[in-house]
């Protein structure tokens, strides 16, 4: 497994600009006004997105008594770690947090591996019916809504035994296959035969070819389909809440249902558990925002 | 991506590879992902397709029952009003995204400061999970709006927008908003910075304002994703699943259940049959949507 290696923020800065600095970098006109309205106008737009997230966070270190006064803006005082100590025991945090962290990686070392086999079939064998037209069949499945196939998924992985985590992380990866293939097959079409030629005629054969040079050459975007497929393993709530039938087995974002409708005044322990389902996204993707990014790009594009 | 445009057109296959035979190890690194995505989606998409035309309600025995089903629906005032809203509710969140990512596009892409963070900071919503955000927001529409409301001595804001059968789309529309808006920002962006500098030069030298640049240069040519983001948009938004959950479960009475939510509900409801030619009809829609989306990208890929 590549593990993409993480970014310092010099180098983020340096890779964001350099699509950036192409276009608008104008010849002749290097010095240009900052332009502080519209800089103003951003900060406040910026400050309206995190109102959401402050108020989670604010909530969530609350005493109960400040929690329900009414005032969801008010800074904590004092600060208190009293709803995450009653989240992480009525939710059952480490069970919850564990069957999350076992959906989210299966899912990205899955959605990764197959893809990228895939991938690197189809686009070898290209003039090969075969492969050609298996390419446009995973790609099917992106104009397939889950809500249309999720009875049926239902009942199958009920008979299988599949009603678990373990039949999550094979639908969620089906699910996310077009998207990676597509990613992948763009990919690998622009690495030069002539890489693997010279592999070939040292006397590697296909399967060497394939993960020790070519597997390797995929990284960047080994990175953005499986940030892509972590988020959404992480975040899903429609298809796990349908598929997990035992509730001791439910995934994070399952598992916060209970403050609808039990415990329901109790609003720092149920913010506090909020912040801990959602953090760990919001932490992967400040460190992967360079991939995260590229990937919303490329798959509109090439889509 | 222009190097990635040129070396496959550059990379014209070898006679050689041509009339080799397909490596049997190829065959292999395909052939997980096809069964597997055989076995989780196209089989039971057909399973669903098939017993749409029987009265089966999910186990047990079953009769084949025609058309029935689908005359049914079209009659059905419940599922009308399913489609109508998410229709509704789709069309307007559409418009709603697009209008605001596309001057935050236009906003970060100007000489602005801080634009590394501030692009870092409207990517965040796209990352945080939709049920979670969701309960979120029900806090603050259900304590913090009516509070303001009554503040402010604006009396429809003093009840909960949620609780009101004519309002409570708003709140969703809102949400899905906010979290919708990243990906279609990242897209534009994209769009914005692919323009080349000089053009606005030329304009800028003829004495066009920068309201005229920005209507007769910046939105003629950025058209082809405002094209990609309103389908994918569209496409999303008929989904519509978790924020709705989160934040009003489909109510006040059935006034915000979007078409997945009734598909599920017949899981439950016992009308597996019935709900079965819900989602086939839902998936001929899904079907007209991906060929408009085809037939108007097609020619763009130069994007």
């Amino acid at each position: 497994m590549t593990t993409p290696s993480t970014l310092t923020a010099e180098e983020l800065r340096h890779t964001e600009s350099t699509p950036a600095g192409h276009g608008r970098r104008r010849p002749g006109l290097k010095v240009e006004r900052v332009n502080w309205p519209g800089t103003t106008i951003l900060v406040l737009c910026a400050v309206t997105v995190l109102l959401p997230l402050y108020v989670t966070v604010s909530m969530a270190f609350k005493t109960q008594g400040q929690a329900v006064d009414g005032n969801a803006f008010s800074f904590p005082a004092p600060f208190s770690i009293d709803g995450f100590v009653q989240a992480w025991t009525l939710t059952n945090f480490p069970v919850g947090a564990a069957m999350s962290l076992l959906v989210t990686a299966g899912t990205v070392v899955a959605t990764i591996v197959l893809a990228a086999f895939a991938s690197y079939a189809i686009v070898r064998n290209w003039e090969r019916r075969l492969f050609r037209y298996s390419f446009y069949y995973l790609l099917a499945a992106m104009f397939i809504p889950f809500p249309v196939v999720a009875l049926p998924q239902i009942q199958m992985t009920g008979r299988l035994g599949l009603d678990n985590p373990l039949g999550v992380i094979l639908l969620a990866t089906m699910f996310q296959l077009s998207f990676s293939v597509l990613l992948f097959t763009a990919f690998l079409r622009s690495i030069p035969m002539e890489l693997e030629e010279s592999a070939r005629i040292d006397g590697a054969t296909t399967w060497q070819t394939f993960w020790q040079l070519i597997f390797p050459l995929l990284a960047p975007m080994s990175a953005t389909v499986g940030i892509f497929a972590f988020l959404y393993a992480w975040n899903d709530f429609m298809m796990p809440s349908l598929i997990i039938s035992d509730p001791a087995l439910q995934t994070l974002p399952l598992r916060q249902n209970l403050f609808q409708t039990q415990f329901s005044n109790n609003y720092h322990v149920s913010f506090a558990s909020y912040l801990m389902a959602m953090a760990p996204a919001i932490v992967a993707y400040l460190f992967t925002q360079r991939w995260v990014m590229a990937g919303v790009t490329q798959g509109a594009v090439k889509g | 991506m222009s190097t990635t445009t040129a070396t496959r057109r550059g990379q014209a296959r070898p006679e050689s590879r041509r009339r080799r035979r397909v490596e049997p190890i190829f065959y292999l690194f395909l052939l997980p992902s096809l069964v597997l995505f055989t076995l989780a989606i196209t089989v039971p998409g057909l399973v669903g397709i098939f017993f749409s035309f029987t009265d089966s309600i999910g186990i047990g025995d079953w009769e084949f029952a025609g058309l029935t089903n689908y005359i049914a629906i079209f009659s059905d005032p419940a599922i009308l009003q399913s489609y109508l809203f998410t229709f509704g509710f789709s069309i307007v969140t559409v418009l709603v995204v697009n209008v605001i990512a596309f001057l935050l596009a236009v906003g970060l892409t100007s000489q602005i400061r801080m634009k590394t963070a501030l692009r870092t900071i409207f990517v965040i919503p796209m990352v945080v999970s939709g049920i979670i955000i969701a309960y979120v927001f029900n806090f603050l529409f259900s304590n913090s709006l009516p509070a303001a409301g009554a503040a402010a001595g604006i009396t429809w804001l003093e009840t909960s927008l949620l609780a009101n059968p004519d309002l409570a789309w708003i709140a969703i529309v809102v949400v899905t908003a906010w979290q919708a808006v990243p990906g279609a920002l990242l897209i534009y962006i994209a769009g914005l910075v692919s323009i080349p500098g000089d053009v606005y030069e030329a304009a800028e030298i003829d004495g066009a304002s920068k309201f005229q640049q920005l209507l007769k240069i910046t939105a003629p040519l950025v058209a082809g994703y405002v094209v990609i983001n309103i389908i994918l948009g569209f496409k999303g938004f008929l989904n519509a699943y978790d924020i709705i959950v989160g934040l009003t479960n489909g109510g006040p009475g059935t006034s915000t259940r979007s078409i997945a939510m009734t598909v599920i509900a017949g899981f439950n409801g016992g009308d597996y049959a019935y709900q079965m030619a819900n989602a086939t009809i839902f998936f001929v829609v899904a079907v007209l949507i991906s060929l408009l989306q085809l037939s108007l990208t097609r020619g763009r890929n130069t994007l």
